[in-house]
């Protein structure tokens, strides 16, 4: 059944995007042909995660290896997510593409991109994967490029975004490819039943980690995130930060976990140091971003961040002989990652109405749309709750699942797990803080009070399919915090492929139980209890009514409030920036310009703040420059001299043939 | 330590309170119920009759032992103690207090500044007394008025 | 199972009437210090009274959030003293919510409070609500590492978890991880309540505001919800302390009316205790400037890791 499904949905993208190049009302037959594909691609990972597998070979599809696919519990869950996701981008794209970005290229890729990214987790052998997943770096890089023609920076974005996945390519082709040499075959299966020595399946780990990596956007391989999402139309910066970005978990789990059935434990505890530090940069960046989607990917990078260490503590129990908090941990991080798709995707939608309706994406701009867009504000303050990793939010029960599993590992992981558990636990800690404050800003200084500039002030509500998309999106956010009893005991299959021999993980109608650990907690109940509450508090209050009486804001008696005197993000953020000042760097710059007739009067001051990605400045920087210097010497070799040119060829040919002939 | 010592030592330093007259407290303040929060908004005084109002509020008189308290926003307070005659800067300034001020509330203009400008009547900076601008309920004779007389006002209105 | 929903509505109806009082006892407790008389320990239900009588305020400009912050402050305050064992560990809600849930819905109200302050578009109202998510981010790391430390011993995150287990094992108290933990959450209590040294609840002076900036544009009831809200958490964060480091007399699960009485009588003096020290140690203490508070709390901070640390080497 499964593979029907699956099957139905390829055909779909693939029908939909010959549709939306052929037909004249492209936005609405791409939209609606991919939410039809990625519904379907839903009800396919759904049904594989029950148990129904499937297995398909299609010989001729690719020359020398052939096509392999086959689904099992864990690639069913990230096709389920994968699908629900495309499925409200989808709607919500039919309506924001309708004005502008409805050209017949990105409208025709849409579909394509979504169906590389379900096919990724069903693919079984190396070529397969290694063709669905370059296939969605080429699809998402057509769609991120898609404003090009109306933006400068959405060149340069396209072109990081291009160099570094394809540089993630190479090491991820690199690994697998070295991974089939050692095990004398292709496919998964062939994959899993080899042996090969500690050192290949070192390499072959760390090469694809640094691949996957750099698709999850973990620290220091994540510069295109910031770079690439702001630029992308809303719908696809969804699509990349819900669902593409998942892929590169799902290739740490399935080529650590399955393909080398763990190791040691210092590959885990690296996986753990990199998601500890994803998602402490991240969120920090984040935090002192006013650029409201580049603010959305910083946050991508530390909820992927988050999801590491889940699967970091995973593996690290599992390879010190503890397959419970082993199975807890990876639950927590496959929960997570559903969890991060549904308020990740509701962030960006609402973000892209914001961009829709203003034009405009800096929260130093924008405010006061409560009263001219209440939909998007209440949407976007669900996702927000749920983003800041609070009651009664979904991230909070994967996070509390993942606080969990790490406390209840301690006396018996070992001295190595003494130390970095509670490091971990102080680094989630600190990144849901963070996050709180991230959030409030963002919330608060883009929605609320008054409007900074003139372009919020025009802001309207958008079309319905951009409310129904955002729509379906709370409603998964209000259902998975609800309903956890459900969705962990649902991820059981998933877990028993990563952390064989464990267990159901939990289980509970009301309260959601923890299997083999004490643990409880009910959302569900608590959401009632809060509600029960304020119904009581509201009742008592109305025994001492009176009129609310409209009033001048409190402005100390002084000149009326203009929306100048509002907190920006930026000042908003300036406490936060301060503290963590060594760590973020931020730039400032004072420009005077005095008047002709006199040094001492000035005529004009410009000052500019920024704070960069430190990584970047300190890293690629240097490396790009040292590059460039590079290509700029070699030009000296190249000055036009056919001499010299024929010298080169003779000399290159002459040393293969005797490196050939020495070596056979 | 020393100063664990020194407050062992000292003790209370609050006189007892002096008798009450019983006079009918205002309607308005007999709904607060002995509760009594305070914004105090200077409108152009010389600052004799704040030193007068924080000799007031501290040990000796301590005025919040009848149920007093000064507040930083006049949307927790429920009294108005406007010192000094309204400048021209501060009338505006004086008008929006008085009008942030939640019902039930009332005015009480301290010293003579406030009451009829005081030595100040006829400057060119000063618009009027207080009662020119906002209705007053409480008036507080005295150049400066003395702790006694500002603490025996309070407990006219907290009837504590 | 019924001692235990009598025990939590005790619980939650002492809370939500003697928070003021203890509120009152503080304000006594620093004026007798102050050589004051003080207005008595029951001035701040007379506040409260006279506030529920009071106008409501709809400034211009400001929204749902607005009107509905007080409300969800309060909510967030009533649901974590119905979970806190201060009575009884057999509350019907003690499986809904451990220690982490507990935290966090207190991080709830304090968002919502600096939702509110950011909705009203002063500018005292977003540096109130800016200063009070820096100081609650960098509480979080203190709060959860000592978590661990505690649960360490138990086993267990849930709360009458660990307060069954202190009372089985009353020399566990005394364990380097548990002191250290104590000293840690005291000073993560003193931040999340906004005492001295970390925010003075009593300044006039807007710039040297955390929580008081947040609230200056609120009126009557509104201002009511959230002054009774915020001396319910300081009641609960006080109950939590001496629930953790000092549970005797907790009726555990089992116990009768009797046990619930007693348990009720130890759990008002013992938080009356805690609040006069508290109380008597902010005479002798000054506020910190703004950016010295990272420093205390990443002292703080430290003093869990060592706590968790402790637990493991030394256990």
């Amino acid at each position: 059944m499964s593979g029907t499904l699956l099957a139905a949905a390829l055909a779909v993208c693939l029908a939909a995007a010959l549709a939306a190049l052929a037909l004249p009302s492209r936005p609405a037959v791409a939209g609606t042909g991919t939410a039809l594909a990625g519904g379907l691609g839903a009800a396919a990972g759904v049904a594989a995660l029950a148990g129904h597998g499937w297995q398909a070979w299609l010989p001729g599809l690719l020359p020398l290896t052939g096509v392999r696919l086959a689904l099992d519990p864990l690639g069913g869950a990230f096709l389920a997510v994968t699908g629900a996701v495309a499925a409200c981008a989808a709607v919500y794209g039919i309506g924001y593409t309708r004005h502008g970005s409805g050209g017949r290229v990105p409208q025709a890729t849409t579909p394509l991109f979504v169906g590389a990214m379900l096919t990724v987790p069903a693919a079984a052998s190396v070529g397969t994967f290694l063709l669905a997943w370059e296939l969605m770096a080429i699809t998402s890089l057509v769609l991120v490029l898609a404003d090009h023609a109306r933006r400068d920076r959405v060149r340069e974005a396209g072109l990081w975004y291009a160099v570094m996945t394809h540089l993630g390519f190479v090491a991820i082709l690199a690994g697998l490819v070295g991974f089939a040499a050692a095990a004398g075959g292709e496919t998964f299966d062939q994959l899993r039943a080899a042996e090969p020595e500690p050192g290949v399946r070192s390499a072959v780990f760390i090469a694809t980690l640094l691949g996957f990596a750099s698709k999850a956007g973990i620290v220091p391989l994540h510069v295109w995130l910031p770079r690439a999402h702001p630029e992308a139309p809303s719908h696809v910066s969804a699509l990349m930060s819900a669902a593409m970005v998942n892929m590169g978990v799902y290739g740490v789990v399935r080529v650590g976990f399955d393909l080398l059935h763990g190791g040691p434990r210092w590959w885990w505890l690296v996986v753990l140091g990199l998601g500890a530090l994803s998602a402490l940069y991240g969120i920090l960046q984040a935090a002192v971003a006013s650029d409201l989607k580049r603010l959305l990917g910083y946050s991508t990078t530390e909820n992927m961040g988050l999801v590491l260490i889940g699967v970091g503590a995973a593996g690290f129990f599992a390879a010190s002989g503890l397959p419970g908090p082993a199975a807890l941990a990876i639950a927590a991080a496959l929960l997570h990652v559903v969890n991060h798709a549904a308020f990740k995707t509701l962030l960006f939608l609402a973000a892209g109405s914001v961009l829709h309706a203003t034009g405009t994406r800096d929260l130093d701009a924008l405010g006061g749309l409560r009263a001219r867009m209440p939909y998007t504000t209440a949407l976007f303050a669900v996702g927000a709750l749920a983003a800041s990793a609070l009651p009664p939010g979904n991230a909070f029960v994967s996070e509390w699942l993942l606080l969990q599993s790490l406390v209840h590992s301690l006396p018996a992981s070992g001295v190595a797990g003494a130390v970095a558990m509670p490091l971990a636990v102080a680094v989630i800690a600190l990144s849901a803080g963070l996050a709180m404050a991230t959030f409030v800003k963002a919330f608060g200084v883009g929605f609320l009070a008054k409007a900074r500039t003139p372009d919020a002030e025009r802001a309207t509500e958008g079309p319905p399919t951009m409310l129904a998309g955002m729509g379906a999106a709370a409603l998964a956010c209000l259902l998975l915090t609800v309903l956890p009893t459900l969705t962990v005991p649902a991820l059981t299959a998933a877990v028993a492929v990563a952390v064989p021999g464990a267990g159901p993980v939990a289980e509970g109608d009301l309260t959601l139980r923890l299997a083999g650990i004490s643990g409880t907690i009910s959302p569900l109940l608590i959401l009632l209890a809060l509600i029960a509450v304020v119904a009581a508090l509201l009742a008592g209050l109305r025994l001492t009514w009176r009129r609310r009486r409209a009033a001048r804001l409190w402005d100390c008696g002084g000149g009326p409030m203009t929306p100048r005197m509002e907190y920006t993000a930026t000042s908003f953020a300036e406490p936060l920036q301060r503290v963590f000042d060594n760590v973020l760097a931020p730039e400032s710059d004072v420009d005077v310009t005095p008047l002709a007739e006199s040094a001492y009067l000035v005529e004009r001051v410009r000052f500019q703040a920024a704070v960069p990605d430190r990584i970047e400045r300190r890293l690629y920087e240097p490396v790009l420059a040292a590059v460039a210097a590079v290509g700029r010497a070699a030009t000296r070799l190249a000055d036009g001299s056919v001499h010299r040119y024929l010298g080169y060829g003779f000399c290159a040919l002459t040393g293969i043939l005797i490196v050939l002939a020495v070596m056979w | 330590m020393s100063l664990w010592r020194k407050i062992v030592k000292t003790g209370r330093v609050a006189e007892p309170a002096p008798e009450r007259e019983p006079t009918e407290i205002p309607d308005k303040a007999a709904e607060l119920g002995g509760s009594l929060q305070i914004r105090h908004v200077d409108a152009g005084s010389c600052n004799g009759c704040e030193v007068e109002i924080a000799a007031a509020f501290g040990p000796v008189h301590d005025a919040e032992r009848y149920g007093a308290r000064l507040v930083a926003s006049p949307r927790h307070a429920d009294a108005l103690l406007v010192t000094g005659p309204v400048t021209r800067n501060m009338k505006t300034a004086l008008r929006r207090t008085y009008e942030a001020v939640p019902e039930p509330r009332m005015v009480v203009a301290l010293g003579d500044c406030a009451r009829d400008c005081g030595i100040f009547k006829g400057a060119y900076g000063v618009v009027g007394a207080v009662s020119d601008v906002v209705p007053v309920d409480v008036e507080v004779p005295g150049c400066p008025p003395p702790p006694e007389a500002i603490v025996a006002a309070l407990r006219g209105l907290t009837g504590r | 199972m019924v001692i235990g929903v009598v025990g939590a509505v005790v619980q939650v109806v002492l809370v939500v009437v003697g928070a003021p009082l203890l509120v009152g006892l503080m304000r006594q407790v620093r004026a007798r210090m102050e050589g004051r008389v003080g207005a008595g320990v029951l001035q701040p239900w007379r506040d409260l009274r006279k506030l529920l009588r009071k106008e409501p305020i709809a400034p211009h400009g400001t929204g749902w959030v607005f009107r509905a912050a007080p409300l969800l402050l309060a909510a967030t305050a009533v649901v974590v003293a119905s979970v806190v064992p201060l009575v009884t560990t057999a509350s019907p809600l003690d499986g809904a919510a451990d220690l982490f849930a507990v935290t966090a819905l207190l991080a709830l109200g304090s968002v919502a409070l600096a939702l509110g302050g950011l909705d009203t578009g002063t500018a005292f109202g977003g540096m109130g609500a800016s200063r009070e998510v820096t100081v609650l981010a960098l509480v979080e790391p203190t709060i959860l590492v000592s978590v661990f430390a505690l649960s360490v011993r138990v086993g267990s995150t849930n709360l009458g978890a660990i307060v069954e287990s202190t009372v089985a094992d009353p020399m566990s108290v005394i364990s380097p991880a548990s002191l250290l933990a104590a000293v840690a959450l005291a000073v993560v209590t003193i931040a999340e309540t906004g005492r001295i040294p970390v925010d003075n609840p009593s300044t006039h002076l807007e710039l040297t505001m955390i929580h008081e900036a947040m609230v200056l544009e609120y009126s009557g009831p509104d201002l009511a919800l959230i002054e009774w809200a915020s001396a319910i958490r300081l009641s609960v964060l006080l109950g939590l302390l001496a629930g953790l480091f000092a549970p005797w007399g907790i009726a555990t699960a089992g116990a009768g009316l009797g046990a619930l009485a007693l348990a009720a009588v130890l759990a008002v003096a013992k938080i009356a205790l805690l609040g006069t020290l508290l109380a008597a140690g902010e005479v002798f203490m000054a506020k910190l400037r703004l950016f010295r508070i990272p420093e205390l709390l990443a002292g703080s901070f430290l003093m869990a890791l060592l706590a968790v640390a402790a637990s493991f080497f030394l256990a």
